[in-house]
């Protein structure tokens, strides 16, 4: 207990700098002005704005990466609740209910239900991370080289679990990650693999050029194939924003509930946000109904702030395993782990050791992120009211311009240019044949990684492959992930999460 | 036998040929041993399980329950074209090409193009209103970009700053 409150108020001393602060605002700003548009998620926004944190020092860049990561998310619930349409896939949700209050001229109450819960569960998640990364952090350091592979597999099976569709095809294009990051010099021989002779292609692929061109070119692209919607933007029934008692009493133990479930889900590898925001709503909806309460689907405020707890919570957690294992469990803390490589910071359990000014000013960061969105969200509301109101014509040049500046940014390389442009044709070619881009993201960044550990692991072992079984942690790792494979692949299971994701999609 | 779903199918055949390559290319390299990986190893292997499973998904592609036939759809090459044709009209101008002796631009001239061009692959192209844009936004990125940032960037082209 007293080493926590140590590291906190060391944490705190970090991040309460003026300096730290203002980026964590700076990145909180940032995130939600972007996450409010709809149709960029917080995978490309935090790829997008990756090249302005480079010259920062490191501690700055973390926190003001972690700002933009949950402004976006943030801003994502404004929009799902506003627009009808999720700003990204973790309020996916939250416009069920969020947008038949909004319809009801209850839109106010259902903003301050998501923005409060949200930083309800922030706080909890903050104090979770806080708790337990020392521990696991000490497990980490038993890690050999099997265990991190075995640990990466399971990661891998857990990311694949949560991308919709076809498990088969997640699975591929995981595999596709993994071979696109072995691009490159190899560490150990010298040889440059798959490079064509080309000398940027020495270095590997830039991940920020693929995660831009698949996430941000992609999807920009198959936005204007559709014909431009009608969006319903419920700007004058925004009026009160207080819920009203009776609003308190039932989003209270909702809230709840959502910080509990998504604290636990975040953890878990290919969990986080959106994984939480769904087994929240589930949770939620089978909670018998109190008389005189509203039923869920017809603006439920029970709908709005379980979910949006639950998503925030998964978000905070999700820092877990990349702070003290170093391997991400999703996309966002994929590109964290490559903003940590680009400053020098070699993700793992030795950060904590080694840059503890680094791990617990990002940890205190993330709370006062929280409480600042809260502070953001609630009075700025008009302002992120008006910016739903700019037509897609008008930003969709703004964001192939940022994402342009910004990959040449990043080497001052015209390569990098090409690169994005290749992989724009590369995202859209995914989108059209239903495949999903954020295991590609992981295998990507997991790729070289894993190839080190295999190849350590086997040369320790002298190449007997049995070496990840008969070493018990590596075994009840991968055992764990037949198992999570198993699970999924059950008949009865399988047409659940069919159903789950068809939701999702309608 | 009848394709269930198109979506599935050419997805299938893209995993086949990206495992099938860098299986390929990993020849290539010296291969080794369990015990004393070569840089061919990893590759090879990963390669090899891509193009197994491409095959698979191929496979499924025949027995899906679907009924439309999930086709991929039209390709919206208009927006595609454009996009993506702004993007590397904003290198080229950006940077100059020395292929054919263009100087480097500037990021004030590519920026002009890259918006003009990107703004055409929306529905309602107007000149008007995207140079309003481009210069809003060259506005903004120079301020930014350059002022803010610092980032190193040529601002205007060569033949002006010599």
């Amino acid at each position: 207990m007293m080493d926590l409150i140590n590291h906190l108020s060391l944490g705190f001393s970090t991040a309460v700098t003026l300096q730290n602060l203002v980026y964590a605002f700076i990145g909180c700003l940032l995130g939600t002005l972007i996450g409010v548009l709809p149709g960029i998620g917080p995978t490309a926004t935090i790829a997008m704005l990756l090249p302005a944190t480079y010259a920062l020092p490191p501690v700055a860049a973390l926190i003001m990466l972690a700002g933009i990561y949950y402004g976006s998310q943030y801003g994502g619930s404004t929009t799902a609740i506003l627009v009808n349409l999720p700003g990204e896939s973790s309020s996916v949700v939250t416009v069920i209910d969020g947008h038949q209050m909004a319809k009801r001229g209850r839109g106010g109450p259902a903003l301050a239900a998501a923005g409060l819960g949200s930083f309800f569960a922030g706080c909890v998640g903050t104090l979770i991370l806080a708790a337990f990364a020392p521990p696991l952090t000490e497990i980490a350091f038993k890690f050999g080289p099997a265990e991190y592979f075995s640990l990466m597999v399971l990661g891998l099976i857990g990311a694949v679990v949560m991308a919709s569709g076809s498990l088969l095809k997640a699975i591929c294009m995981i595999m596709v990650g993994l071979l696109l990051g072995l691009v490159g010099t190899d560490v150990n021989s010298g040889v440059a693999r798959y490079s064509f002779d080309i000398p940027e292609l020495t270095d590997g692929l830039g991940f920020i050029a693929i995660a831009m061109g698949v996430f941000g070119y992609g999807e920009i692209i198959a936005n204007l194939a559709r014909p431009e919607d009608e969006r319903e933007v419920f700007t004058a029934s925004v009026t009160g924003l207080m819920p009203t008692k009776e609003d308190f009493k039932r989003m209270f133990p909702a809230v709840l509930r959502g910080t509990a479930l998504g604290s636990s889900l975040g953890i878990l590898p290919g969990g986080g946000a959106t994984l939480s925001a769904f087994a929240a709503y589930t949770l939620e909806k089978k909670i018998k109904l109190k008389a005189g309460e509203v039923p869920f689907g017809k603006g439920n405020i029970r709908g709005v702030a379980g979910p949006e707890a639950a998503n925030n919570a998964g978000a905070q957690t999700s820092f877990i395993p990349m702070l003290t294992l170093g391997i991400p469990p999703n996309p966002v803390m994929a590109l964290m782990v490559g903003a940590m490589t680009i400053h020098n910071i070699q993700p793992g359990p030795q950060v904590m050791t080694s840059n503890p000014e680094l791990f617990w000013g990002l940890i205190a960061s993330m709370w006062i992120g929280n409480l600042m969105l809260v502070i953001l969200n609630l009075p700025l509301i008009g302002l992120w009211i008006k910016l739903l109101t700019i037509p897609y014509r008008w930003l969709f040049p703004a964001i192939v311009l940022f994402c342009a500046i910004g990959v040449y940014s990043t080497n001052n390389n015209v390569f990098d240019i090409w690169l994005v442009a290749i992989f724009g044709v590369v995202g859209y070619t995914f989108i059209k044949l239903g495949c999903e881009p954020a295991p590609l993201l992981l295998g990507l960044i997991l790729g070289p990684m894993m190839e080190e550990n295999l190849r350590r692991a086997l040369l320790l072992s002298r190449g007997d492959w049995s070496v990840f079984v008969s070493r018990p942690i590596s075994a009840g790792l991968l055992a764990g992930a037949v198992a999570l494979l198993l699970i999924v692949l059950l008949p009865s299971i399988r047409s659940k999460r069919e159903e789950a994701f068809v939701e999702e999609a309608g | 036998m009848q394709i269930k779903s198109q979506k599935t199918f050419f997805s299938g055949i893209m995993f086949t040929c990206v495992g099938a390559a860098f299986a390929l290319g990993a020849a290539n390299y010296n291969v080794g041993s369990a015990a004393r990986m070569g840089p061919g190893y990893f590759p090879l292997i990963v390669g090899v399980l891509l193009t197994l499973l491409g095959l698979v998904v191929i496979a499924t592609a025949f027995t899906g329950p679907t009924s439309d036939g999930e086709p991929v759809g039209k390709i919206a090459w208009k927006p595609l074209g454009f996009i993506i044709g702004a993007n590397l009209l904003f290198g080229i101008l950006l940077a100059g090409l020395r292929s054919i002796g263009l100087p480097a631009m500037g990021l004030i001239l590519a920026i002009y193009a890259l918006v003009i061009v990107a703004c055409m692959a929306g529905a309602n192209f107007s000149m008007k209103l995207s140079l309003v844009l481009a210069t809003v936004l060259a506005i903004g990125s120079y301020l930014t970009f350059i002022v803010g940032l610092k980032l190193q960037f040529q601002v205007w082209p060569t033949f002006i700053t010599g």
